[in-house]
This record gives C-alpha cells, structure tokens and sequence, in this order.
C-alpha cells in the first residue's frame, strides 16, 4: 500500500527543491540558449580558425557524458584554481554543456534559411548586420523552436544529475526524504511527477508559440 | 575608360564580362549595352549562362574579368588604364547597387514579416524612414501591383502570383532605376503568370528600365525592345525583336524555339 501521508509532510522542503530545480534549469537554459547562439553567429560569420576552436568546444562537449563533464569541473576545478560552490557549478557546466548542442540546432537553423531571402535583402541594401539581426535572426528562430524545446527537455532532465555534487535540487532532496522515511516507491513517484508536470509545461508553451509563428511558416514558393 | 553620367547615357553598360566558377567558364566576354526607360530580354538555352550575367549585374556574382556601368558609376571594381581591377570600398558598392531592384524566380519574400512588412523593409531599415512614411509608400507601390488589400497577409497566404507582385512591389520601393528580373514567372501556375506579366507590361510602359530574362517567348517579342539571345555564355544575337526574331533565323535560335514550341511553352508572336 503507498502511503504519501509522510512525504507529504514533508512538502515545504520539497517546493524548496522544485524552486532550486526550476531557477537551475531556467537561468542555464537561457545562458545556454546565448552562449550557443554566440558560438552559432561566430563559427558563421567569423574567421576559419576561431570556427575550428568552437568547433572543437562543440564536440568535446557532446562528445562526452553530462556527469562526466559535471564531476570535472566540480572536483578538478579545485586544482586549477576553480572552487566554486556547487549552485555555481552547476550552472556553469550546464550553461557550457547545453550552449554546445543549443549552438548547433541555431548553426543548422541559420544554414536552413534559403539563400535567396539573403540575396533579396543584399539586393534592397541590408548590411550584414542588419541581413543577421532582421532576416537571418528571425527566420532561423521559427525554424528551430521545436528543437529548441525538446533541448529544454533534455536540459531539465539533466538537472537531476547535479545530485551527485550536492546541489539540493529536487532529485536529491526527495531522495533523502524517501530513503529517511522508508516511503522510496512514493518518493520517486512524485519526483516522477514533478518532471513530468515541468515537462509538460515545456510542451504547452512550445505548441503556443508553434500555432503563433506557423501562420508564417511553410511559405510555398 | 568610364562613361559620364547623364541622365540620356544608357542605364547599363556591360563590357567584356566574362565569369568563371572554378575550372568553369560560363560568361565569355559578354558586352551588352541597357538603353534607359526600355525592357531587354534575355533569352536562351538552359545553361547558357542567363542567370549569372544578370548575378553579375545585381552584384550577387563577382564578374571576374570586365566591368559593368549602372548609370555610369562602375560596379564592384574599377579597371585601371593597365586592365587592372580594384575592389571598391562597401559603402560605394552599396550606392550603386540601390540603383537596382531585382525580382527572383523564387519570389524569396521573407515569410516572417507581412507583404507590407516586405516592401517598407528596406525603407525602414536602410533609408530610416519614419514607420509612417515607410508605410505610406509600401502602400503606393502595393497600390501599383494591385495588392493594397492583401498588405497585412504574409507570404504563406498569399498566392505564387501576388507573391511575385509583392515581390516586385518590393523591388519598387526604394524606386531603382532599374528592374532586373530572373524567370520571374517560371515558378508559377500557367493561370498566374498573365497577373505577374500584366504588372511588368504596366512598368514598362511606365519608362522603367528593365532587363528580364524568360522563357515567355511572347512576352519578349511584345514588351521587350531589345532582345539578347545567349548561347554558350556568349551573345549571338542582338537586337530588337523584329530583327532577332524575323527570317532569316539565326540556326540556333530556330533551334531553341523549336525546342520551345515543342514544350507548348510559348506562343510565338
Ligand atoms: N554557383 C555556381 N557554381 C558553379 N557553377 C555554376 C554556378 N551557377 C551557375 N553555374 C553554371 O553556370 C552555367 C550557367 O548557369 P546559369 O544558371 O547562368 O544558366 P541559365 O541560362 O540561367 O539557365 P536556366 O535557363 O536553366 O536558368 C551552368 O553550366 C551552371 O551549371
Ligand atoms: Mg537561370
């Protein structure tokens, strides 16, 4: 029989968590999102050996395991004069390891734009600046939405791994109140739920803003 | 040797172009001369290098030998006495090439921004026009293709045909002078081209300097005052219609027409 009486005793601690949870996958994803976009609009526009480096950047970090990465930077961070806290750390390795994938899904959105629609503005006088900020920018963006929150999705599952250096998130916090109140099955559980309920929410706002920009979507030409 | 410019000169003088992409050499040394305020069309077999003279002339290709006067100003480069080219600064390449407006096969409007979104762009963002004063003359030129009630729709709602004519609205905007067009109407249904061909009739009639490359052997007869007949990246024939198209035929174009009759895609006038 579960029984969630117990763990439910408990919730004050665990919304605690969810918070902790939800500003970490938030505040990484948007410094991801940046971070990728950056490396995205360098590895374009700038010169070959700066795209070489990121380029390496890109499949150092999706080349190896996030756990990997994590415990890296958290314990070997101490040797070459990095100590950081683990809130901090776990920022910063997702923020390194999402922009690594966030930079590619915005490389491939930049090279799905057509080359015609960068010839037209060319022909009517754009910079290239303005060409980046007003056509490849925008188009790229409704083109890449959907990869863009299934990598949310990826992003918020990985939070659960910054248990194993401490961060009180909620994979570690409800993990210790189930193994402490003998009630594992109902803890894992609701943790199951907690995602689930994140993920969701991902899903809806990723639909929203879907049905908003496919009015200009799949122009036929 | 450059042109003065005046406003009687020819609108575009193109000499010795030639280009090559690698190994490849598809423009031989073409020279071709654009009189103000009348159509040129271009015709000629697949391949013949049509679509890349008039890259060149819009600057979405780099010539790579020859050069190319738009209103007297040189494009791109300027040929020293000695034959040797040097690249002008941007912004001296950017003022020549507002003098040209260009129309694709493709239509290539920007799907994220309205039909009238597409025509003030540029007014917008390159001349920082005032949004009002944009919009009132994204207006005019919509009013001119026949689109002032479709300004708020985006490309995906809008037909093949009056996404060229916002196309070409757009082209409009900054009022080149002149209009380059590359099979403007090879992308659409047979039923939509009248529209798109009626608005180029229209500008023609208008004084508008304009070079089109098509296949709508009609249209060029009819509208065109010059015909360029390209072969092999080299111009064979040159001249007005009468002359180009009446007997005796040059054997390679009664070839391509007959190859075009044969298609149905065009009606000989
Ligand atoms: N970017 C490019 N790189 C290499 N070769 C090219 C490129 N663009 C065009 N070509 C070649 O140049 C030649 C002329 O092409 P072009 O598109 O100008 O012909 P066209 O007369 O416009 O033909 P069509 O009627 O089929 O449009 C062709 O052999 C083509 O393969
Ligand atoms: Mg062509």
């Amino acid at each position: 029989m579960l029984d969630f009486g117990l763990i439910i005793k408990q919730m004050p601690a665990i919304l605690a968590a969810f918070g902790v949870t939800f500003g970490i996958w938030i505040v990484s994803m948007l410094l991801a999102a940046a971070l990728g976009f950056l490396v995205a609009v360098a590895r374009r526009f700038g010169p070959k050996p700066l795209d070489w480096l990121l380029r390496a950047y890109v499949e150092v970090f999706r080349g190896t395991p996030f756990l990997v990465q994590l415990f890296l930077l958290y314990f070997g961070g101490p040797y070459v004069g990095l100590s950081l806290e683990p809130i901090p750390v776990a920022l910063l390795a997702m923020t390194v390891y999402g922009g690594a994938y966030f930079s590619e899904i915005f490389r491939a959105g930049f090279e799905a734009v057509p080359r015609g629609h960068v010839e037209a503005a060319e022909c009517v006088g754009l910079t290239r600046a303005q060409i980046l900020r007003r056509i490849l920018v925008p188009e790229m963006t409704m083109l890449v939405l959907p990869l863009c929150v299934n990598m949310a999705i990826v992003l918020l599952k990985e939070t659960a791994v910054l248990s194993i250096i401490t961060v009180p998130e909620l994979t570690l916090v409800i993990g210790v109140i189930g193994s402490q109140q003998y009630a594992f099955v109902e803890s894992m559980f609701l943790l199951a739920l907690f995602y689930w309920l994140l993920v969701e929410l991902c899903g809806v706002l990723g639909r929203w803003s879907e049905a908003k920009l496919s009015r200009f979507r799949f122009a036929p030409s | 040797m450059t042109e003065v410019s005046t406003p009687t000169g020819p609108a575009i003088v193109v000499k010795g172009v030639s280009k090559r992409f690698g190994d490849l050499e598809v423009l031989h040394g073409i020279d071709l001369r654009i009189d103000r305020g009348t159509t040129t069309c271009l015709i000629g077999p697949s391949g013949s290098g049509k679509s890349t003279l008039l890259r060149c002339i819009a600057f979405l290709e780099e010539a790579t030998a020859g050069t190319i006067l738009v209103d007297g100003a040189p494009l791109g480069f300027t040929e020293g006495p000695d034959g040797a080219r040097t690249r002008l600064p941007a912004p001296s390449i950017r003022a020549v090439r507002a003098k040209i407006g260009m129309v694709f096969q493709q239509f290539n409007l920007w799907p994220h921004m309205t039909a009238l979104g597409n025509v003030c762009e540029a007014l917008r963002t390159v001349r920082r026009l005032p949004r009002k004063e944009a919009e009132e003359r994204g207006m005019a030129q919509l009013r001119k293709v026949g689109l002032e009630n479709r300004a708020g729709h985006y490309p995906s709602q809008l037909s093949g045909g009056q996404q060229q004519r916002v196309a070409i609205a757009r082209a409009l905007a900054l009022e080149p002078e002149i209009l380059l067009f590359d099979e403007p109407t090879s992308s659409l249904d047979p039923e939509l081209t009248g529209e798109v061909l009626n608005v180029m009739r229209a500008l023609a009639e208008d004084g508008m300097s304009m070079v089109v490359v098509t296949h709508e052997i009609g249209f060029a007869a009819t509208v065109g005052r010059h015909i360029a007949f390209l072969d092999h990246g080299r111009v064979l024939l040159d001249g007005p219609p009468e002359e180009v198209f009446g007997a005796p035929r040059h054997p390679r174009l009664e070839q391509f027409l007959e190859t075009y009759l044969d298609r149905g895609a065009a009606t000989l006038v």
